[in-house]
């Protein structure tokens, strides 16, 4: 099992849910989160001078698949959630060990 | 004639009754915007309160107030308040000249907030004090003369107890001209754009039904029973314009508490020019009507895909327009001495219509050509990456 972190512009995420629904991928977990890349934000130009919003607010989701299902995954998370413009945000995905539902103890890994 | 202490103590009470309501613009229109813009909306009202004071007190008061030129404007004579003094006149006999100023003063300003609608979160700071400046004084200004400071409006006979063509008309026109210049917000209509605080907008409309007395009682411009009368009839029709609203969108889905407040606000706009020359009866239609009628245009809107942001337009545009007609309908002369067509007197709604369309087309038609000047000069709208930020960060340095 793999989890999958992605971290989108805010306002993609109605496309992103529904391209994932649309492949099944109903289950996630979202987080409001604010963050920044390489660019450091964005600055803004005035007369007489800069300044910088380096922290942007951002949506994580997280979704736990079965490794079979990664690809698929990652591949409808890249075209839903791209605009092609700095600042579309990072996947990252990790290992998972074990899966527990809480109201059945059912286990999974 | 001597000074009516009875009204000079309800008048200066009523003008601070309304004074509230411009933030309770603000707080109503913060609420429902997203939240990186939530202290430019509020702040964008707040500044229309101090910015049209000054003006007012400087030159609009004279404008709108002096005495009449040709029907259209008033001169110059009150300039910087001169000859504003603490005696009463020469528009009430029972109150000082410089409570009547005040008492308009706070009326200009509301106005101009609710015209913030319509460039909401996209205005650039810089360009809206240089428009706000310019509207109050091309477009409230003479407006106000027309119906209030004995301009034609008035001597054609079109009756307004409490500003509907004044205030709600002009705003609301003017807010869609606005919208229609400055364009739609990036990603309008292409995904969500979710109010950030609804109990901020719920408590913004509170204090608005709240300074409504002081806007409508205050009208009477004495303490006596057609304030009283004013002041009945604006709480009938508020409460029937929530219901309505409230009642009709339930058959689209859940009865909100947005739609509830909306409806609210638009009873309070229906009533205000009739408040004094109708029944409560009269005014219980008004609000069910004015409800039904500001939901309506506000469904119009969504499906023509106007990003007239806050419903300016639907709410106060139309409902003020409803208000209009309806006080040529509704008014009844045992009330205020005027009769409206429910007693026969065809005239009176046909010197309202005219008017209220009067009103419409020039603050439509002057508050697109000056957007359009500002436009092309200083620009009205930040860039798209200040959008994107969002104005409080960008145009105030600050967040919440």
């Amino acid at each position: 099992m793999k989890m999958v972190k992605a971290i989108i512009k805010p306002e993609r995420f109605e496309f992103v849910k529904k391209a994932l629904e649309d492949k099944g991928f109903v289950s996630m977990t979202t987080t409001e989160v604010k963050g920044r890349g390489e660019q450091k934000g964005i600055t803004l130009e005035y007369r007489g001078g800069l300044m910088t919003v380096d922290f942007l607010p951002k949506l994580q989701i997280e979704i736990v698949v079965k490794d079979k299902d990664l690809d698929s995954l990652l591949s409808t998370l890249i075209e839903s959630a791209r605009t092609g413009k700095i600042g579309d945000g990072k996947i990252f995905v990790l290992p998972v060990e074990k899966s527990i539902r809480i109201r059945t103890g059912e286990t999974e890994g | 004639m001597a000074l009516d202490t009875g009204a000079t103590a309800w008048i200066l009470a009523a003008t601070a009754l309304v004074m509230i309501m411009t933030p309770g613009v603000g707080f109503f229109y913060g609420g429902l915007v997203r939240r990186k813009n939530l202290i430019s909306m509020i702040t964008l009202s707040f500044v229309a309160f101090a910015l049209v004071s000054i003006q007012w007190v400087l030159a609009g008061y004279s404008l709108a107030f002096g005495p009449d030129i040709g029907g259209f404007i008033g001169g110059l004579q009150y300039l910087g308040l001169n000859n504003v003094g603490m005696d009463p006149g020469p528009y009430s006999t029972a109150i000082p000249g410089l409570l009547y100023m005040v008492f308009q003063l706070v009326f200009a300003t509301v106005t101009m907030a609710i015209v913030t609608s319509g460039f909401a979160e996209r205005i650039k700071f810089s360009a809206y004090l240089v428009f706000a400046l310019l509207w109050t004084t091309i477009v409230y200004d003479p407006l106000a003369h027309w119906v209030w400071g004995g301009g034609w409006a008035a001597q054609f006979g079109a009756i307004d107890f409490a500003g509907g063509t004044v205030v709600h008309i002009s705003s609301g026109f003017a807010a869609l001209a606005l919208a229609l210049v400055i364009g739609k917000r990036v990603g309008f209509g292409k995904y969500a754009m979710e109010p950030n605080n609804i109990p901020l907008t719920i408590l913004g409309a509170a204090l608005l039904w709240f300074g409504w007395f002081g806007f409508n009682a205050g009208s009477a411009l004495g303490a006596n029973g057609l304030a009283a009368q004013a002041f009945v009839n604006t709480n009938i029709a508020a409460a029937a314009g929530a219901m309505a609203w409230m009642l009709i969108s339930w058959l689209h889905g859940k009865p909100s508490s947005l739609g509830f407040v909306s409806g609210a606000i638009a009873g309070l706009v229906a009533i205000t020019p009739g408040c004094g020359y109708v029944t409560p009866m009269g005014a219980l239609i008004i609000g069910i009507i004015g409800g039904a009628v500001c939901y309506g245009m506000l469904l119009f809107r969504i499906r023509n895909g106007l990003d007239e942001s806050l419903d300016a337009w639907a709410i106060h545009g139309m409902g003020g327009l409803w208000g209009a007609l309806a006080t040529g309908i509704f008014a009844v002369v045992a009330v205020n001495g005027a009769s409206g067509l429910i007693e026969g007197n065809v005239h009176q709604f046909v010197a309202n219509a005219v008017g209220a369309f009067a009103a419409l087309i020039y603050a439509f038609v002057v508050t697109y050509v000056l957007a359009v000047i500002i436009d092309k000069t200083i620009g009205l709208r930040v860039t798209e990456e200040e959008e994107y930020v969002g104005l409080d960060i960008s145009q105030h340095g600050e967040r919440c």
